[in-house]
């Protein structure tokens, strides 16, 4: 890839959409060299980021400031990074909608998929999803706003660590060298590195699909099964990953980068991640109502399964360990007869992609 | 846009030919040429960074490709002085390599002079020769000749000759958004982009522009066409440039594309097939040729760059498709498109192209028998895809306006990024896909080419593509009961579709099924030696040339219909 230096050195400031744990550890990374506006939903965060410098409770660098208003947020900055859940992602960027213009370039931080079905329809209503019913993040920016500009940020970045300051990298990918440039330029620091991908789409699933796998790998833990089993699950894992989003439109370099093994690496060995909590818990004998209801941030993982699972029965393609999952997190099946039918399904070849 | 057509007389958007873009082109014709070989110039040295060894070997390239495409592809329009030019452009290049004592300055101007030698050969070789009463001519001709074709097979009587009842718009129905393009035309620059099976559709288009009341449009027509005279006359007529494909070099390729880019900057609409060539396998286009679309987008960013902010330097990309009964060509398209796809599996048989006493001969044959053509115009977008209203302001969807300058602007000024654009033409030409799919016309020849080949393929579901072609003839037939059932339900799916608004019929296939059925076997390639579709004695349907079927049958690819015979 060559890249062609368009980027500058504006003294613009940069806009911070949603202040939950990443989000927070991103308006820290960014404020070290620029000035950052945090966009937060509700009047008491932003009031709490103006006055005392933190958002529940999360410390903030001086020089970051808050407002409720998107107007304001997009007069103000002509880059922004979108960190909100995915569950809201939409919602807000529909709000955002008016007020954004093409010369905006946006870089999500937001780990999972939307579902996109006609008025009415949901998926317990729905036979089969298609891939036109599932977008990433960047699909919803493109979809529901005028900006092109879009890139995405990926890879090994626990909040926890990133907010002690410890090193740690990420991806920025886009189709857009002046995206992948101007994040650099934004984000680089002598701890935090930035990589560059042109597979936004391959990227974006890297950090779906592994959440995937973290469950399960949780699961594993939560019954005790020691690291050859997890070796045997993270390579098993990645190649489902890359089957899935090679059908999902990414390209196979990308599950193998920083993004991809990069991160499953990470989240999968991490008891810090909210996955691998959920999967955790789960082999330990509790209900997955009872760990939703007590933790505080979605599981992104949980969401990805049963969309997935409803994409795989429209198609007929298979992938084991999130089918297994489905059953296990929805349909009441035991993790140790997961476990036995993973160990029992007919892999005939190790890898069949490289 | 309406299903139904409208008969309809359009004024001229621009009465006097001295306003016409394409007019004011051919009077500055050499400064023109002369701006276009020094712009790819600069283009070609800008792209090798100045490095003096990179260019020394572009030009070594060319050459050495330019020799052995003499050599190899000669054609009958080639100019005589060809082996003269690069036998000079070697002896300069070898030249220089041996004046030792010449300085760095010395070797970088001489090897741009030859540079320059050659992006000015392209250039003029390129550039068009519009001449107004050639194209006044020939418009006469085309509307006078075929009309009295037509009339002198539909109107009975002695009158027949001079009778006006019909006119080329009965055989060829323009639909969709034609106010709006002519509105755009007068304010704006249109780049139009239509669909292409047929060395037809040039004549075809220029003739629809015209009819529509507007300038002619300046486009790219292969140089092999140019061979074939009565088109080289019609081509020059309507200010065709030409676009040589045996010349795949860089210096070629940017000074194509240069021209292409100062032409629309210049204010000419412009016209470009955006799939390059002509479907060889009969399918709408998918995957298109971004290299002369990348022009658009490049001539959009340096009106902007200029200060040309309002409609005047805004740049309407209008996509269309035609829609036929047959294509003339079809029996040795389909044959190439499977010889390249099928490699040692499909066995290419004799060709049958055509001269100019072919064409004249189908001209007259398909002016005097029944079969229609339709052009649909689909709806203005900007360079990126937007839909632009009345007044060529761009839109989102949910109708707020878009400065289409934004899309080139970072830290508040318009900035050039090669690599934005590209993504940019990208993402137009995936729009341009879309549209052709909506905008597309299906005609009752296109339903049963569809539905009989799905049939024969689900009879043989074992059988690949190539197997399927071969099969003998008695496993090609179908029961005439179950082939309308079959229609019917494609029929019913592409009404389903049609409601969402993702595709258009004909009117004729708000019909009895029956009818439909009847109308589509009597029209499907009814040209062709073999047809594609008959129905026999027994009530049954069969076909005499499977290819063809698979041809036709291609029209339909793309809106998911296959599913139906799953």
């Amino acid at each position: 890839m060559t890249l062609k230096n368009s980027s500058n050195n504006s003294e613009k400031p940069v806009g911070v959409i949603g202040i939950g744990s990443f989000g927070t550890a991103i308006a820290n990374i960014l404020a070290e060299k620029n000035n950052v506006i945090v966009y937060a939903r509700k009047q008491e965060i932003v009031d709490e980021i103006n006055h005392q410098h933190s958002a529940e409770g999360r410390s903030l660098h001086q020089s970051i400031t808050a407002t409720t208003d998107p107007q304001t947020l997009c007069e103000t900055c002509e880059v922004m990074f979108p960190v909100v859940s995915s569950s809201g992602f939409k919602d807000v960027m529909k709000k955002f909608a008016p007020f954004l213009h093409p010369y905006h370039i946006l870089i999500h931080g937001t780990k999972g998929l939307v579902l996109n079905l006609p008025e009415g329809k949901n998926l317990d209503n729905v036979s089969k999803i298609h891939r036109e019913n599932i977008w990433t993040m960047s699909e919803v920016i493109r979809n529901e706003t005028v900006v092109v500009r879009v890139g995405c940020l990926a890879g090994p970045n626990l909040a926890k660590e990133l907010a002690k300051g410890q090193p740690a990298a990420t991806v920025v990918a886009s189709r857009f060298n002046e995206v992948i440039l101007e994040g650099q330029r934004l984000l680089r620091s002598d701890r935090f590195q930035v990589y560059g991908n042109q597979d936004i789409i391959g990227v974006e699933l890297s950090g779906v699909l592994k959440n995937t796998i973290a469950i399960a790998s949780g699961a594993l833990a939560g019954l005790g099964l020691g690291e050859n089993a997890k070796g045997l699950l993270i390579s098993r894992g990645m190649v489902e990953m890359i089957h899935l989003g090679n059908a999902l439109g990414g390209q196979t370099q990308s599950f193998v980068g920083l993004a991809g093994i990069g991160d499953l690496v990470t989240t999968c060995s991490s008891t810090f991640s909210r996955n691998y909590t959920v999967g955790y818990r789960l082999a330990q004998g509790e209900t997955l109502d009872a760990i939703n209801d007590s933790m505080d941030e979605v599981a992104e993982g949980i969401n990805t399964v049963r969309l997935l699972q409803t994409f795989l029965e429209g198609t007929g393609m298979r992938a084991p360990i999130t089918e297994n999952l489905y059953k296990v997190l929805f349909e009441g099946f035991k993790v140790e007869d997961a476990l036995y039918y993973l160990m029992k399904y007919p892999f005939n070849v190790d890898i069949d992609f490289l | 846009m309406t299903d139904d057509y409208i008969k309809q007389k359009y004024d001229p958007i621009l009465p006097r030919k001295d306003e016409w873009p394409v007019v004011k082109l051919a009077k500055s014709r050499k400064d023109f040429v002369q701006n276009v070989a020094t712009f790819s110039k600069d283009k070609i040295i800008s792209m090798t960074g100045n490095n003096l060894d990179l260019l020394k070997e572009e030009l070594e390239t060319t050459l050495y490709r330019e020799k052995l495409r003499i050599k190899q592809n000669p054609w009958l329009v080639d100019p005589d002085d060809e082996e003269e030019f690069w036998t000079g452009v070697k002896s300069h290049l070898v030249q220089i390599s041996f004046e030792s004592q010449a300085t760095e300055e010395d070797k970088k101007a001489a090897y741009h002079k030859i540079l320059e030698s050659i992006t000015t050969r392209y250039s003029e070789e390129i550039a068009s020769n519009f001449k107004h009463s050639h194209y006044k001519a020939t418009r006469k001709m085309v509307t006078f000749g075929f009309s009295r074709l037509l009339n002198a097979a539909r109107v009975k009587g002695l009158g027949s000759i001079f009778s006006k009842q019909y006119t080329l718009q009965d055989k060829i129905q323009i639909i969709g958004e034609t106010a709006q393009l002519r509105d755009l035309a007068s304010k704006g620059t249109i780049v139009m982009v239509p669909t292409h099976f047929s060395n037809l559709d040039s004549i075809l288009i220029g003739w629809t522009i015209s009819t529509l009341g507007m300038p002619p449009f300046l486009y790219g027509a292969g140089l092999n066409l140019f061979n074939i005279q009565i088109f080289a006359y019609f081509m020059n007529a309507l200010g065709a440039y030409k676009v040589d494909r045996r010349k795949k070099n860089l210096l070629y390729l940017e000074t194509l594309k240069s021209y292409s880019s100062e032409a629309i900057q210049f204010g000419c609409h412009s016209l470009f097939f955006p799939g390059g060539t002509r479907s060889r396998s009969g399918r709408i286009e998918n995957k298109l040729k971004l290299g002369l679309l990348s022009t658009a987008v490049e001539a959009q960013r340096a009106n902007y760059e200029k200060g040309f902010n309002d409609i005047s330097g805004k740049i309407f990309i209008v996509p269309v498709t035609i829609n036929y009964h047959f294509t003339l060509e079809a029996p040795s398209l389909i044959r190439e498109h499977l010889s390249l796809t099928g490699q040692e599996r499909y066995y290419k048989e004799t060709d049958e192209f055509s001269n100019s006493y072919k064409i004249s001969k189908f001209l007259v044959k398909f002016f005097t028998k029944g079969s229609d053509i339709s052009v649909s115009i689909g709806q203005p977008m900007d360079i990126l895809g937007n839909y632009v209203d009345k007044e060529g302001n761009s839109t989102d969807r949910d109708g707020r306006m878009i400065d289409c300058r934004d899309y080139f602007m970072s830290n508040g000024k318009v900035s050039v990024d090669p690599q934005r654009e590209e993504v940019y033409t990208q993402i137009l030409g995936d729009r341009i896909v879309e549209e052709f799919h909506k905008i597309n016309r299906v005609f009752s020849s296109h339903l049963v080419a569809f539905t009989a080949f799905q049939m024969i393929k689900k009879q043989n579901s074992k059988m690949d593509l190539f197997s399927l072609l071969r099969l003998p003839d008695e496993d090609l037939v179908i029961d005439y009961s179950d082939f309308r059932a079959s229609c019917q339900m494609v029929l019913n799916r592409l009404m389903e579709i049609r409601a969402k608004g993702l595709v258009h019929v004909a009117p004729h296939l708000k019909q009895d099924i029956e009818k439909i059925i009847a109308h589509g076997l009597e029209n499907v390639g009814m040209y062709h030696a073999k047809r594609p579709l008959i129905k026999t004695g027994d009530n049954t349907i069969t076909t005499q040339d499977m290819s063809l079927l698979y041809y036709y049958h291609n029209r339909l690819d793309g809106y998911d219909l296959e599913k139906l015979f799953k």
